[in-house]
């Protein structure tokens, strides 16, 4: 794809926001806020139509939704019955507190949406995101309560925090979540096993268990779906199947570095190049830029070594936090990469993380970033 | 029939209204009823569980309905606020 107009879908804390880019990707004009005040984990499109929009809301009051659009983001509408959990007896009967993850069904399945929620629960939706199902192959596994023990997870809760799907294959599928890592299944959905080998878990007794790590964020790589990158709470991993045992690629990185973050983005055209977005690892685990120096790194060798990207971040107390959804790439040539601060701050580079410049300040905490054609 | 008050937080749901009648023996009746009219209002209240969420607030009359399940009787008002949940 030639460069060109660009969207980006960006959900934080406060509302969402719709920036439109020229085709040269050096103009943006701004839609929002739309639901101001909503805290909205993610906002996506559906690829297969490219108009429907679909978000995840809830307040600080307001239990969680999902609102949906037909028309790109213009009008919205309620889902009828968002995710939630079949009714159960009991102070411990879970409750969807809020919707973290929505994920377009596989290309030949349209009209489907998984979701993935906090506690860690999957949903499924068959009719374009207007009425959810809990997937009991996960939600009811005899393994759940191991997989995804109560009080675990992380500062906003335990989560389910990614569905990932074969581009081949609609029924392999596989998930991340916060207290077991990566599970995989072949059956759509209806049965999962671990797939967390050689994956540390550094706050765990057993360091390397067969389930119990953080798996921040998983990529298949579009072109080479055999190869799946992960960031995990505990490092930079790479997957090729068929084989079952991560490899650390992330021991790569400049030790001052480290490899702790929230999320990779692999090249949609090369699987042998990524890139990440390092945070402080160290201590009291800030989880901020190393040195206050914010900087990407890319490896072009699928890990083996990492180069550091800078120019356009500021050079000096540049303390970002870039979260898991918060960093993407948008598919032209040459790939624009994108990424969302917590401070409100959105980042581009239109020469696949050459030069960095900002193209919106102020915003609230940004949770989710995605980059689309143009509606 | 119960008059209902309406928090900020819903009144989208309710074309703007901060106060709407509904009927029902009990709050959940109530929120039932203000469903079918205001579709989606309720799983915003009260989760899957039926238990009321943790940042809101129903009261009949002055006194805190201790749940759902909490009885009403005709003419009594029954009052939905957010309570406090952060920034």
């Amino acid at each position: 794809m030639a460069a060109g107009a660009t969207r980006l879908l960006i959900g934080t804390r406060k509302g969402a926001w719709i920036y439109r880019g020229d085709a040269a990707r050096r103009s943006w004009t701004v839609e929002g806020p739309i639901h101001l005040g909503q805290i909205i984990d993610h906002l996506v499109v559906d690829p297969r139509d490219g108009a429907t929009l679909l978000m995840a809301a809830r307040t600080g009051h307001l239990g969680p939704t999902i609102f949906r659009s037909a028309d790109g983001g213009k009008t919205w509408a309620e889902a009828k019955r968002p995710p939630a959990f079949p009714k159960a007896d009991g102070e411990a009967a879970r409750a969807v507190d809020h919707t973290f993850w929505l994920e377009p069904g596989h290309a030949g399945e349209r009209g489907v949406w998984w979701a993935g929620a906090s506690p860690p629960g999957l949903f499924v939706s068959e009719d374009g995101g207007d009425t959810w199902e809990s997937v009991a192959g996960f939600n009811d596994h005899p393994m759940y309560s191991q997989w995804a023990p109560a009080g675990a997870g992380t500062p906003d809760g335990p989560l389910l925090n990614q569905i990932a799907i074969d581009p081949r294959d609609a029924a392999h599928m596989y998930l991340a979540t916060s207290t077991g890592g990566v599970f995989e299944s072949r059956d759509r959905a209806a049965s999962w096993a671990p797939l967390n080998k050689g994956v540390e878990a550094s706050f765990l007794p057993d360091p390397y268990p067969e389930f119990g790590q953080d798996a921040h964020f998983i990529a298949i790589h579009p072109a080479n779906p055999d190869r799946i990158y992960q960031q995990n709470h505990c490092g930079i991993y790479r997957l090729d199947r068929p084989g079952e045992t991560w490899e650390r690629i992330g021991k790569a990185m400049p030790a001052e570095i480290g490899d702790i973050g929230f999320t990779i983005v692999p090249h949609p055209r090369d699987d042998a190049t990524a890139w990440v977005f390092p945070m402080d690892g160290t201590t009291v685990w800030p989880r901020t830029s190393p040195g206050g120096k914010p900087a990407v790194y890319r490896t072009r060798d699928a890990g083996a070594s990492w180069e550091r990207q800078d120019a356009g971040f500021p050079r000096e107390q540049g303390w970002f936090t870039v979260k898991r959804q918060a960093f993407c790439a948008d598919g032209h040539d040459p790939l624009g990469l994108y990424l969302g601060t917590t401070g409100g701050e959105l980042w581009m580079s239109d020469d696949e993380g050459g030069a960095w410049r900002s193209i919106a300040t102020h915003l609230p905490e940004i949770y989710s970033v995605v980059a689309a054609p143009p509606s | 029939m119960i008059a209902v008050s309406i928090p900020t937080q819903l009144q989208s749901y309710c074309a703007g209204a901060s106060r709407v009648e509904a009927a029902g023996s009990t709050v959940d009746g109530v929120l039932r009823d203000l469903d079918r009219r205001f579709p989606g209002i309720r799983f915003r209240v009260v989760d899957e569980q039926g238990r009321i969420r943790r940042h809101m607030r129903i009261f009949v009359g002055r006194e805190a309905a201790g749940g759902v399940d909490a009885r009403l009787r005709d003419g009594d008002e029954v009052l939905i606020f957010g309570a406090l949940s952060g920034g």
